[in-house]
């Protein structure tokens, strides 16, 4: 269970999350949606902790990741695979010595052993004959199915996606979200997924939830989001610019 | 009043930025160094590192200590032909190479070689999130990127440095026996002669401190890059600039208390 209680970040002076409080639900996929720019990546960032809150806690399995040491903290981490949102591929790496990076740093496994888990996971997210391919030699949509390949091959407990349909044409949109919902069902990990895109956000959460001006504002079901009567929500889910969302 | 106020301001700025600038290194030299026993050193990353600052960077250090021992024999002779000291061209190259043209030469070479890379390198992982990858997959990125190249550039250092002063003799030799027409035999003789092997051996200490700075402050700047591409630009001008200066200061420190 990941539990942020009363989180909050400024930058020069400007609050990001404001006593932001949150509970993902374990094996779920929770969509986080809201305005570009507020701090729905700071959050992601608290919960892998690469972001130190100015006051909250950030509890992973009852664990408060902010008052553990590097190494403690490395430990927690081995249990998350993120998705980032240009897939930050090490561009000196081919796709496969991209993927088999985790492996190679964390697990004493046998040079066989690797290319099958990786040759496996490149197969499930459809990049099969990619394995040579540098990153600068790929498209967008690929690079982040990479990124997905590489968050999954040491089986993780919990994923993050941020953003991961930003910049893709929407097909491709539709084939990540496809991709996310399939990992899911075959590794059944717990989702945390930032997004803007809102046919996709209906489409993968099992629970989505609001940000607005620092705190979650209303977290539900697909369907009790789209029935929501919170104004800020309503205006997001249509897209209009009239509402009370300040521009 | 404000007239009076802003040298003191921009003094106080100064100071607060320096003091700023030297804790962050300390203390990223610390987080650093406390990554060895955890986790070991990498040695296939400290390997590449070593190719790349050394065996990569030979022709350049070496045409630096060729053209720079020519020149000074040459600059030699027309002062020591003045006062009949001609005999003593050998020893005043030899010296000024292993002593000092040799360490300071090889480390600016290298900071411009290798340093600027180390800084643009780490610098686009940062702004790509390449870092953030690295310590979301729990690979600490200082014992991933900064441990090798720092005890590579400090490995990596004294053997160019030794190279260019020997390159830089043997540039010398050659002026002096070919072009200027002087005896080699004294060449070699007086270099026997004057110098010692504590000379190379504080040469070669300057190194280790020259290569410990040029990576330290490069790495540094790497892991401070902010602002896109054009970020990766200053920072990495940034890299290079401070560590010349600092090399050019620690060598002035280190001459003082040395020899």
């Amino acid at each position: 269970m990941i539990v942020l209680q009363r989180l909050s970040k400024s930058f020069n002076g400007v609050k990001v999350l404001d006593d932001l409080d949150i509970e993902f639900g374990e094996k779920q996929i929770t969509v986080v949606i809201g305005r570009s720019g507020g701090g729905k990546s700071v959050m992601l960032k608290h919960i892998i902790g690469l972001m130190k809150p100015d006051s909250g806690k950030v509890l992973i399995g009852g664990i408060d990741i902010n008052a553990l040491k590097k190494k403690e903290l490395n430990e927690i981490r081995k249990k998350f695979g993120m998705v980032f949102q240009d897939g930050a591929l090490l561009d000196s790496l081919t796709v496969f010595e991209n993927v088999a990076f985790p492996l190679r740093r964390h697990l004493k496994i046998s040079e066989k052993e690797i290319k099958d888990r990786v040759f496996s996971v490149l197969e499930d997210v459809g990049l099969e004959g990619q394995d040579s391919k540098m990153p600068s030699e790929i498209s967008g949509g690929m690079r982040k199915r990479v990124g997905v390949a590489r968050a999954l091959i040491l089986n993780p407990e919990i994923m993050l996606f941020d953003e991961p349909t930003t910049g893709l044409d929407p097909v491709m949109s539709d084939v990540i979200n496809n991709l996310i919902i399939s990992m899911h069902n075959k590794f059944k990990f717990t989702g945390i997924i930032i997004s803007h895109d809102i046919s996709g956000t209906f489409k993968t959460g099992d629970v989505i939830a609001m940000l607005y001006e620092g705190r979650i504002i209303e977290s539900g079901t697909p369907e009790e989001f789209k029935n929501s009567n919170n104004p800020v929500v309503k205006q997001f889910i249509s897209g209009s610019m009239e509402g009370p969302i300040l521009i | 009043m404000n007239i009076i106020l802003i040298p003191f301001e921009k003094v106080g700025k100064f100071v607060l930025y320096t003091v700023d600038e030297l804790g962050s290194i300390a203390i990223y030299i610390g987080e650093s160094f406390i990554s060895i026993p955890e986790y070991f050193i990498n040695f296939e990353n400290l390997i590449d590192q070593m190719i790349f600052i050394g065996i990569d960077s030979f022709w350049v250090v070496g045409l630096t200590g060729l053209f720079t021992g020519m020149v000074l024999s040459l600059q030699a002779y027309y002062a020591a032909k003045i006062v009949g000291v001609t005999y003593m061209i050998g020893p005043t190259v030899a010296l000024s190479m292993v002593r000092e043209l040799g360490p300071v030469l090889t480390a600016l070479m290298i900071t411009a070689r290798c340093g600027s890379s180390m800084a643009s390198e780490i610098g686009t992982m940062k702004v790509t999130e390449q870092i953030d990858a690295l310590e979301v997959m729990a690979v600490d990125p200082y014992y991933f990127l900064s441990v090798p190249r720092i005890l590579a550039a400090m490995a990596m250092l004294p053997v160019m440095a030794v190279l260019c002063s020997l390159i830089g003799i043997i540039g010398g030799y050659v002026v002096y026996v070919y072009f200027l027409g002087l005896n080699h035999i004294t060449y070699i003789e007086k270099i026997y002669q004057y110098i010692e092997l504590s000379d190379i051996y504080n040469g070669l200490l300057k190194s280790v401190f020259f290569g410990a700075i040029l990576a330290v402050i490069s790495t540094f700047k790497g892991f401070q890059t902010t602002g896109g591409a054009k970020g990766v630009g200053r920072f990495t001008t940034q890299a290079v600039v401070l560590s010349s200066v600092y090399i050019l200061f620690a060598d002035y420190l280190l001459t003082s208390i040395l020899f």
